[in-house]
């Protein structure tokens, strides 16, 4: 009988929170400080990842291997800032050929035609399968297989004819080269960006009598590019660092250049270190790129979206300056604590 | 009897083998409401979707105010329009979806413009004191600069009405408007669809709400199965069925 009285009675004496035992309690806990969990083996971690960041520090300052004096002399030498400017070309011509055919791609993929679905399948199929160093040999020695061009009448007369030597300079074969390989990746990715945009979508653009191609350049693309753009930039990021294979075909950008340096001075070590630093600025600025783009097409997506590193800054400044005011402001009693 | 807004006759569709309208015929006068009532899987979305070509129907014909549907009579042959041509005439048909389908990328006001601008080639300084005008009229001026996830179920819908109306169409159809909506967001749907008809606009609903349907209908189908089964003034069919498969869907829903 005791058992089966006493929940009664508990439940009966409290009444949620509402008895001033209780109020007094909660009263009592807000006034009490917090001391806050302690994690030694997060400090332990800590600790131990200082010492090898400053070790590797201490190396790169005293070990004279590295040789900075070198690195300071080539790093904004003429031939090395011209041929950053080639590896910038080659990544730009690559980049915007190679998804601009990529979309093409793409889109026959997505077509209802099932022949264009072939040809868009085979395109990836063969360019994701031949390794990008070998295409790249391949248009290189192109001229040897093909010595003309010709314009005309398919198998036909020509009316215009080239040499193809003439037409596909080494630059222009490497471009060719990295953007035909380019396009295949970007094809898959732009694919997936527009297939992940919900159907729905195209029902009412479609019910709104909206044009094909405004539909598509409107109303999908936009919605695909927050799924394209984060796997688009690093597909950018990897043809800039992928152009240094072109150096096979002899061409004067950043990697081959630093090789033919090294090749006369025998600094290496050096010389890599003028390659990496470049390699490093540029991907740092084509991710900060990446960042402020993202936010653009994030548009609508989020409640509201959240502050840019900058915009933080200068609200933390604000904060500062009004904080700083207020003790300048404040009374005597208070100025003293 | 004056032309019909909209004329189905012998309506099939089929996805595969399923076949979900066998043999519609359904006449729907200018100026009137009519509401669709089913079970679920009964084929009334894709009877909406037929009426504006979002599907094609594999027999029979679909008319809007005179004009075939997807197709151009010349002689004694039916000619397919191109994909431009059925888009112009869709132009003339609003679409509510229950999933309202807003554009989330535009606001609020982009997404009542977007039609006027780009189906109708009109100008924007045309354009967008109409489209305000329109959010005005569902009570969502203040809402204009808004993206749509910054909205509510049921404003997002009120959205999607402007959206559809934006075009000045001859016939808004409504695939359940508030089946995605709180209880509570009902109700503001329904106004702002209620106001419309009493303006005039020939409106199809597919809806559950039995409510709406008997104070707004002019006429009340009950679709079972991929067929009409009866179509006649809501009293009749809302309170003296004749089919048994109507009494017993009605007694389910009320
Ligand atoms: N695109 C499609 N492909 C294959 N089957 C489909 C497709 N669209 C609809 N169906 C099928 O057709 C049938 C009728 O669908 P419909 O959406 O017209 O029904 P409904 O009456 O609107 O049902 P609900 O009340 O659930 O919305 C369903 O069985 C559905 O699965
Ligand atoms: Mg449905």
């Amino acid at each position: 009988m005791s058992l089966s009285s006493e929940p009664v009675r508990l439940a009966a004496a409290d009444p949620p929170t509402a008895t001033p035992a209780a109020q007094d309690e909660s009263a009592e806990l807000a006034a009490l400080p917090v001391v806050p969990a302690r994690h030694p083996w997060r400090w332990v971690g800590v600790v131990v990842v200082l010492v090898l960041v400053a070790q590797f520090a201490h190396g790169l300052a005293t070990n004279p291997g590295w040789d900075w004096a070198t690195v300071g002399q080539y790093l904004t030498a003429d031939v090395i800032v011209h041929a950053v400017g080639v590896t910038i070309q080659l990544t730009v011509y690559g980049t915007v050929l190679g998804f601009a055919l990529g979309v093409v791609v793409a889109l026959m993929r997505l077509s209802r035609s099932s022949f264009l679905q072939t040809v868009g399948w085979t395109y990836v199929w063969a360019f994701r399968s031949i390794p990008l160093i070998v295409q790249l040999l391949f248009w290189f020695n192109i001229s040897y297989l093909y010595q003309r061009f010709d314009v005309g009448v398919p198998f036909g007369p020509a009316l215009l004819s080239f040499e193809t030597k003439d037409l596909v300079s080494p630059i222009g074969a490497a471009v060719l080269g990295l953007a035909l390989h380019q396009a295949a990746y970007a094809a898959e990715i732009v694919r997936s960006g527009i297939i992940a945009v919900d159907h729905g979508q195209l029902d009412a653009a479609a019910a709104l009598g909206i044009p094909k191609g405004r539909q598509f350049r409107r109303i999908v693309l936009p919605q695909a590019m927050r799924s394209i753009l984060p796997n688009a930039a690093n597909e950018v990021i990897s043809l800039f660092k992928g152009t240094s294979v072109v150096s096979v075909m002899a061409i004067g950008e950043l990697f081959y250049q630093v090789q033919v340096i090294y090749g006369r001075n025998t600094r290496v070590v050096a010389l890599l270190m003028v390659a990496t630093i470049w390699y490093v600025a540029l991907t740092t600025v084509l991710s900060v790129v990446q960042y402020y783009v993202e936010r653009h097409y994030a548009k609508g997506s989020a409640r509201s979206l959240p502050p840019t590193p900058l915009q933080r800054a200068r609200t933390r400044l604000r904060q500062l300056r009004a904080a700083a005011a207020r003790r300048d402001l404040s009374p005597v009693g208070e100025a003293s604590r | 009897m004056s032309r019909p807004m909209v004329d189905l006759r012998g309506v099939y569709k089929s996805f595969g083998t399923l076949e979900v309208l066998r043999g519609v015929d359904l006449r729907v006068r200018t100026g009137e409401v009519t509401v669709v009532l089913g079970p679920s899987g009964s084929g009334k979305s894709t009877l909406l979707r037929s009426i504006n070509h979002l599907e094609k129907v594999d027999r029979g014909h679909v008319s809007v105010d005179g004009e075939l549907m997807g197709y151009r009579r010349v002689g004694d042959r039916l000619h397919e329009l191109k994909e431009r041509d059925i888009l112009r005439q869709r132009t003339h048909i609003g679409f509510v979806f229950q999933s309202f389908n807003l554009f989330p990328h535009l606001t609020v006001l982009d997404n009542v413009a977007e039609a006027p601008l780009s189906a109708q080639r009109r100008p924007r300084r045309e354009v967008y004191p109409v489209a305000r005008r329109l959010l005005d009229r569902v009570g969502l001026a203040d809402k204009a600069d808004a993206f749509p996830r910054q909205l509510s179920g049921g404003q997002q819908q009120r959205v999607a009405i402007a959206r559809a109306l934006a075009l000045d169409p001859k016939l808004v159809l409504f695939d359940e408007p508030t089946s995605a909506l709180d209880p509570e967001l009902v109700g503001e749907v329904l106004d702002v669809m209620r106001d419309l008809a009493r303006s005039g606009t020939t409106m199809i609903v597919v809806t559950h709400e039995v409510g709406f349907a008997r104070e707004v209908a002019d006429s009340v189908v009950f679709m079972d199965d991929g067929l009409v089964l009866e179509q006649g003034p809501p009293a009749q069919v809302l309170d003296a069925p004749r089919h048994e498969r109507t009494r017993a869907f009605l007694s389910k829903v009320l």
